[in-house]
């Protein structure tokens, strides 16, 4: 009854592309009209922390071994950790903007823990080839939210952001538990379903 | 000052119409990407032969969810989100 890998994939997807509309929509009209309704300003930090939260069964039932444990358990962790900053600040209980370090923090563990626990080479099947992206799109992009820190207010640099989470999103949508990329799929890796 | 007013004001409500149009594409356009994404995989798209699929395959279909995730911004995100702009810089 639990549901392929492949289909958590694209449901963190579909959050993760609600998530990068919501950011990319603040890009636009900027901060106080976003939060001209309270509601709005706990959207995407919400969001945020309850994916993490969501990370949690992910690494109780989705555990092939134990760097896939650990891998789902630091995302659950740092998810948690930056929405829930971001809540804090939002709310008005935290006031230091570093605590905004907390999602340059939550992308590089992000990005580091998929490329850790992908034991397979880039081309060994599509799902091998989207974590290796995946982690290098999450650990270069780090500068992104690094440079918020410094410049909240820049538009460019909100709207970057956004778009990340719609590419990240892209890259899960492609994700098959077993399928070639670009022609390519090891033997090792078995027959592709659909 | 009042012909700076004047030339100001055009400029601004450009750059607001600018604005509340961007906001008001995109559940549209990520709409249309589902759609799109549906008519070039149909096979992803499991309620059109739901037969013999079992509940997961039938729940989440990535096209469709696509679909979702736009309508649910549109609808729930960006219709206030419009009314709130249109006021705030009225």
């Amino acid at each position: 009854m639990q549901p392929h890998a492949e289909m958590v994939h694209w449901m963190f997807a579909t959050g993760l592309l609600v998530l990068g509309l919501c950011l990319l929509a603040e890009a636009i009209v900027g901060q106080e009209v976003w939060r001209a309704r309270r509601w709005r300003a706990y959207l995407w930090p919400g969001l945020a922390f309850t994916m993490g939260v969501l990370m949690w069964p992910v690494m109780t039932f989705f555990t092939n071994s134990a760097i896939h444990m650990y891998a789902h358990g630091s995302w659950a962790e740092v998810l948690m950790l930056a929405g829930g900053a971001e809540l804090g600040l939002v709310h008005g209980r935290l006031k230091s903007r570093w605590w905004r370090l907390t999602m340059p923090l939550a992308f590089a563990v992000t990005g580091t823990a998929f490329i850790v626990h992908e034991q397979n080479a880039w081309f060994f099947q599509r799902s091998a080839f989207l974590h290796h992206l995946l982690g290098w799109t999450f650990l270069l992009a780090a500068v992104i939210p690094l440079g918020l820190v410094f410049r909240p207010r820049s538009a460019a640099l909100q709207a970057s952001f956004a778009l990340v989470f719609v590419v990240v999103a892209t890259m899960l949508y492609c994700d098959r538990d077993l399928a070639p990329v670009f022609g390519h799929l090891s033997p090792l890796a078995g027959v592709p379903h659909r | 000052m009042s012909s700076t007013y004047a030339r100001s004001l055009p400029v601004a409500r450009t750059h607001r119409n600018r604005r509340a149009q961007a906001i008001s594409l995109l559940g549209p356009l990520t709409v249309a990407a589902g759609l799109i994404w549906a008519i070039v995989q149909p096979y992803r798209v499991t309620l059109l032969h739901p037969h013999h699929q079992g509940f997961w395959w039938l729940v989440v279909e990535p096209p469709l969810l696509v679909v979702l995730a736009g309508l649910v911004f549109a609808l729930v995100v960006a219709r206030p989100l419009l009314a709130d702009l249109e006021e705030l810089e009225a």
